[in-house]
């Protein structure tokens, strides 16, 4: 393999010492259970995003589209199984439903299901339409897809329109919602991280980064172009989707516009994350999320009423200063941990051979 | 003549009024080293490019291997076994010369579920095997956009090597490369067509280069066949020095 890469032992460290990090950290501050979950569904935004804008060069600005289907056929199904969701919409939170945790439990569990599989579906659809675009194109088609989703369920009343739907209520003493779904967040976004990784060591990586160098002549190598972009497009739904049932549970009240489908927070925070940590790699997304997020939290708790300047700047210094983000910046330093490097020739005689 | 295997009849193809190609019929022999050649703007590529798939044509039909092709995808006639260089050069620039090799393994019968496969050992060192064939053995790491371009070249052959394709449509393969590095290559496309049997189609500019390298001659003028035959025919038809010479 590669010798002037991290030894497997030092990433075992590192994965340890995140995992306990993980879990420590709602323990130690109780009172920001929410926000650290926000985080890990930050780090499954970025790792999404960058399977599709980094590895595969198509940079869609709609990938919160299935983030908020996903919110939204959780919800249909979790009401569904004890009541008729028209009614309990129409009623705009008055109806108080009381479920069982087991009603509760099998209704998550039901709507998560739903809500991996719906945005996977939806992905596959979209794939056919959206993938004969490319560069801006492709961006602008997939934010129009994404603002359109919006709209649509803002006006369609069987969801509640722009009134939105209260969550039915989590079973538990107070807090228990909150570890419930942190540990919930943490575990699909860890899972995330480590189907991504696995993707990149196959084919799978090669062939969508081909197709991110160079579209045609992929085609020209007899790739199957198509199939490849809609199972990335697919991957990044599913856990999209997932992300979104759980963000929606843990909030307790989801609405279109601000919390299903926010295109100009979380659908822009997802590509600034990635820029800033470094398209195209596996941990740029990763350090991208974790900055971006903790920026966030000091300039929401700091500087509150210009928090979206700060942001603003760092985007812009993002993307005039530093395009290559902090891993594409290590990648120009130290090319050799990355495996670029001019190797010896063979020692055996191959000169002669080949004639050169 | 020995079998045919890519057989194009009566194509035509035209951008708006500008007629690129006229009815324009050719056989590659199976096995064989074919020569394309013809003044700037005669139509060369176009024909190429209408073989590959990579527009539709007006009229006519191409066959490959006696299958109608001329209505196929580019991706679907390369899983046929027919491959294009392309005239610019075209390597996937941020992926190393071995990833280069790897995703230019022949797709013919990839299914859904290869695309999660890992590659053997076995495929990584015929990659490495071939790269040591043109020369790039010691650069297999190193980004295929940082080589110069006449190893872009090299590695883009090399590639299409590794695809295993029957036919092999290189168009000016030499053009851009200095001298040292053409012998070079002549000798490792006539290597490429003897030991992997690998038919080539070569558009080239180079008359030294194209008399040397192929056993049959197409010379095209204003988007219509003016000549054809072995090299030293075509290079002492009358015609054929007159389209070069501009005495049309």
């Amino acid at each position: 393999m590669n010798p002037a890469a991290p030894s497997n032992r030092r990433m075992a460290v590192l994965y340890a010492a995140l995992l306990v990090a993980g879990v420590l950290a709602p323990i130690l501050f109780p009172g920001h259970t929410v926000q650290f979950a926000v985080f890990w569904i930050f780090v499954l935004f970025a790792l999404t995003w960058d399977m599709m804008g980094g590895q595969m060069g198509y940079n869609s600005l709609g990938n919160i589209l299935f983030f908020g289907v996903g919110m939204y056929v959780c919800a249909v199904a979790q009401i569904s199984i004890v009541y008729d969701v028209a009614e309990y919409t129409a009623a705009n939170g008055a109806i108080k439903v009381d479920f069982a945790p087991h009603q509760y439990f099998e209704g998550l569990a039901l709507g998560l299901a739903w809500a991996g599989l719906i945005p996977v579906v939806v992905a596959a659809v979209l794939s056919w339409i959206l993938f004969g675009l490319r560069g801006p194109y492709f961006a602008i088609g997939t934010l129009g897809v994404a603002i359109a989703a919006a709209e649509l369920t803002n006006s369609w009343d069987y969801v509640g329109g722009g009134m939105g739907i209260a969550m039915p209520v989590y079973p538990g003493g107070p807090g228990s919602r909150e570890r419930f779904f942190y540990v919930a967040c943490m575990i699909i976004a860890i899972l995330c991280f480590l189907t991504v990784r696995w993707v990149y060591r196959t084919r799978f990586s090669l062939a969508i980064n081909a197709i991110r160098d160079d579209e045609d002549k992929a085609e020209a190598l007899g790739l199957h172009t198509g199939r490849y972009k809609m199972v990335a497009w697919s991957i990044s739904a599913f856990f999209l989707g997932i992300a979104g049932a759980l963000f929606g549970n843990m909030t307790g009240f989801i609405e279109p516009i601000d919390t299903a489908f926010p295109t100009l927070t979380f659908g822009i925070f997802m590509v600034a994350m990635t820029l800033l940590g470094g398209k195209g790699t596996l941990w740029g997304p990763v350090i991208g999320a974790t900055l971006f997020y903790a920026l966030r939290e000091v300039t929401w708790t700091y500087l509150l009423g210009w928090q979206y300047v700060v942001l603003g700047l760092l985007i812009i210094f993002n993307v005039v200063y530093f395009q290559q983000g902090i891993m594409g910046w290590l990648r120009a330093r130290r090319p050799a941990w990355f495996g670029v490097r001019v190797e010896a020739d063979r020692a055996h005689g191959t000169k002669a051979e080949s004639g050169a | 003549m020995s079998e045919t295997i890519i057989e194009v009849s009566g194509v035509s193809k035209a951008f708006g009024g500008v007629v690129a190609n006229n009815k324009v019929s050719l056989r590659v022999a199976r096995g064989g080293i074919t020569g394309l050649i013809g003044p700037n703007g005669s139509g060369k590529t176009t024909l190429f490019n209408s073989i590959v798939g990579y527009h539709p044509i007006d009229q006519g039909s191409i066959r490959f291997e006696g299958r109608e092709i001329s209505r196929l995808s580019v991706a679907k006639i390369a899983r046929l076994g027919m491959l294009r260089t392309f005239q610019q050069t075209r390597v996937f620039g941020k992926m190393d010369c071995i990833q280069n090799m790897l995703i230019s393994l022949p797709h013919r019968q990839s299914g859904w579920r290869d695309m999660f496969k890992r590659y053997p050992l076995s495929l990584i060192e015929r990659a490495e095997r071939l790269l040591e064939f043109v020369g790039l053995y010691s650069k297999r790491r190193l980004l295929a956009g940082s080589l110069s371009f006449g190893q872009q070249r090299l590695l883009e052959f090399a590639m299409a090597l590794m695809n295993e394709p029957k036919v092999l449509l290189l168009d000016e393969p030499t053009a851009g490369i200095n001298p040292t590095l053409i012998n070079a290559l002549i000798e490792r496309l006539k290597r490429a067509n003897q030991d992997f049997g690998i038919t080539l189609f070569v558009i080239e500019h180079n008359m030294r280069v194209i008399m040397n390298l192929a056993d049959h001659i197409y010379c095209m003028s204003r988007g219509e066949l003016l000549a054809e035959g072995p090299p030293a025919s075509v290079q002492n038809d009358q015609r054929v020095i007159d389209a070069y010479l501009g005495a049309h």
